[in-house]
């Protein structure tokens, strides 16, 4: 589903050169959930962003479900994104004036999705994350577990290839992040593929495969025996 | 076509509506400078009609004749001769010039612009007195308040009648007293009150305090013969009034062997020149206000401008989510610029209904015209129509300067964890 090859970023700070990732090389499969872990400057949010098409590579390969992702203009990164990859973020990134609904809703506006059919297919993602009540309230109404149970339906409604989970247990308790840890791992029991980036070691944990980024490189790249977040909610 | 994407414009409706406050202020500026344009020109309008409606009474295309004193000496004759017309003047000029539409001879007791005492129970007035035909109401029409003017029947029998101005009313009559059909008496000779005439704040070329007798009975009673004492002439619609000028002056200056050049003999009032005078004055004034509501637009354009700019600022994080669930760029652009337009759009026509409110307040205030020019202040349609369409035109060029900025807030910065 996803292979990189030798993937360096560096990025300017003013003179000096920082080099980010110094040659990532990393295969993901059809229905994989790994854990991306590393301390923080690590580049496990870079190699996330070039994963996401937020940000380009200097140089190395990308090919995401047999498509070369390379020199995209802004137009046709903004297509991919939105035909191959749902997001996550760890501030969920809800927008803040539109109800739940409508914000699960949003990708497939961009997808010119007719308005009916947008709108049942918002309220059908809400009801497998269990808000089907809570769609017509605005983010500001919904709890941190809620919001960003509204932001994997989102992620989820445009029926992307990857999920892309950018620390998405970060700013929430233990609790309710095993509850969003139950709902990624559920949505991967369906055959979707997932990657998450945490710094947690539990939440790694409750992933099939742990990769581990430290100065830029990967320096580990495990298969691990997953522990259910079932258990613990 | 994307203009007519019904998900599109509910997409812009519903960011602007979920943001009523943001939204408000943002039009604040183009609802303001709206109301100035529309206040200004309307205005302006007011004014220009306020001043046709002072001339409403006068003929516009129209000139005054009368005799002065030579300045020339000419065929043996000195100069400082006055000259006198004689009513037979009138016709010679109506057969010899076909332009002149109306031709009112006139005749005045005392010298021009002098006056006579008119006696009635004891009371004095010092007003002037003219010897009029009825035509002359074509050329300076007159408000009457009570009764009739002159008319031709009037001049065949040279009836001893008169029409007196409110003023000479109010010296020769009791307050509320009815004056169609009392007597008053100029220089000895008696005449009956057919109608009073008020001054209505047009160009009052008579005064208010007059009286106007019927020329034949001005004739015989005050035994002036064939004299006339000058004569107001209307000219047709599409002739120069000063072509028509120099022909009357050409005539004159023939059979009164006055001296080709000299311009004192004869003295003329072209009354065009007044009117082409303010036409050009009002038109001016419109311009005017046209040009200082326009920028008044434009700064509240560049007002919305600057607030989207700031909303892009504040909408970072928005904007980054939108890309990043796949909004090319050209969807975010023509979102901001559409936003903008709409909200021109919008402003301007609040603006508008508030100015045309305001403006139709001041027409039942002021609307009327009796105390200063201004009359049915409003603006046309094309206005509002150059107006409008300057203004959505000027804000897709605005918009599209936020519309750029929220393109180049790249997704990655957007979602920054800060």
């Amino acid at each position: 589903m996803i292979e990189i090859k030798d993937l360096h970023k560096s990025y300017k700070m003013g003179s000096n050169s920082l080099h980010v990732l110094k040659g990532i090389n990393f295969k993901v499969e059809e229905g994989e959930l790994v854990a991306i872990m590393g301390s923080s400057g690590s580049g496990k949010s870079t190699l996330l962003n070039i994963l996401g098409m937020l940000d380009g590579a200097d140089s190395g390969e990308y090919t995401l479900d047999g498509v070369p992702i390379k020199n995209l203009s802004e137009t046709k990164a903004a297509q991919y994104r939105n035909k191959f990859l749902g997001f996550i973020f760890q501030s969920f990134n809800l927008i803040n004036y539109k109800s739940a609904a409508e914000n699960v809703a949003l990708p497939l506006y961009y997808q010119k999705v007719p308005r009916k059919e947008r709108q049942e297919k918002a309220m059908q993602y809400l009801e497998r994350v269990g808000l089907k009540p809570w769609a017509g309230h605005l983010p500001s109404e919904l709890s941190g577990g809620q919001k960003q149970r509204v932001a994997i339906a989102r992620a989820m409604a445009a029926e992307p290839k990857v999920l892309l989970a950018d620390e998405p247990t970060g700013a929430l308790d233990s609790k309710t992040s095993y509850e969003v840890m139950d709902l990624i791992q559920k949505i991967n029991d369906e055959g979707n593929t997932i990657l998450v980036v945490t710094h947690e070691e539990d939440i790694a944990h409750m992933c099939k495969r742990i990769v581990h980024l430290k100065d830029g490189l990967i320096v580990e790249d495990k298969k691990v025996e997953q522990v259910r977040a079932e258990q613990y909610v | 076509m994307w203009l007519f994407d019904k998900d599109m414009w509910f997409e812009i409706f519903h960011t602007l509506g979920k943001n009523m406050f943001r939204t408000f202020l943002t039009m604040l500026g183009v609802i303001f400078a709206m109301i100035i344009l529309v206040l200004l020109l309307g205005s302006a309008n007011g004014m220009s009609n306020g001043f046709n409606k002072i001339f409403a009474g006068t003929a516009s295309n129209s000139l005054f004749v009368w005799g002065q004193s030579t300045s020339e000496p000419y065929k043996g004759f000195e100069r400082g001769r006055r000259i006198r017309y004689k009513l037979e003047d009138a016709d010679i000029l109506k057969r010899q010039i076909p332009e002149i539409q109306v031709l009112a001879p006139r005749i005045e007791l005392a010298s021009h612009r002098g006056t006579v005492t008119v006696y009635r129970n004891g009371q004095t007035s010092g007003s002037a007195v003219y010897g009029d035909y009825p035509e002359i109401d074509d050329i300076t029409k007159k408000k009457l308040v009570e009764g009739r003017f002159l008319n031709q029947t009037d001049i065949d029998h040279s009836k001893k009648v008169c029409v007196i101005g409110e003023e000479t009313y109010k010296l020769l009559f009791e307050k509320g007293e009815k004056a169609i059909g009392k007597e008053i008496r100029i220089n000895g000779v008696y005449f009956t009150v057919v109608g009073i005439y008020k001054p209505n704040n047009n160009i009052n070329i008579d005064g208010e305090n007059a009286v106007f007798i019927p020329f034949s009975t001005f004739q015989v009673a005050f035994n002036s013969g064939d004299r006339m004492g000058w004569m107001a002439i209307a000219v047709e619609e599409n002739t120069p009034v000063p072509f028509v000028e120099s022909q009357i002056k050409t005539i004159l200056k023939a059979k009164y062997d006055i001296h080709p050049d000299d311009d004192r003999a004869i003295g003329s009032f072209d009354m065009s020149e007044i009117f082409n005078n303010i036409s050009a004055f009002t038109t001016v004034l419109q311009g005017f206000s046209f040009f200082v509501g326009i920028f008044t637009l434009l700064a509240g354009v560049i007002a919305i401008s600057n607030i989207l700019l700031i909303t892009v600022k504040e909408r970072t994080q928005e904007i980054g989510v939108r890309r990043a669930l796949g909004a090319t760029p050209v969807i975010v652009k023509r979102q901001i610029v559409l936003e903008a337009i709409v909200l021109t759009a919008f402003a301007g026509l609040v603006g508008f209904a508030v100015a045309v409110g305001i403006l139709s307040i001041m027409n039942s205030m002021w609307g009327s015209g009796d105390d200063f020019p201004f009359v049915q202040p409003m603006i046309s349609i094309p206005q509002f129509v150059i107006s409008f369409v300057l203004m959505v035109g000027l804000s897709v060029l605005i918009g599209l300067l936020p519309a750029n900025r929220a393109v180049k807030i790249k997704p990655i910065d957007a979602l920054r964890e800060e």
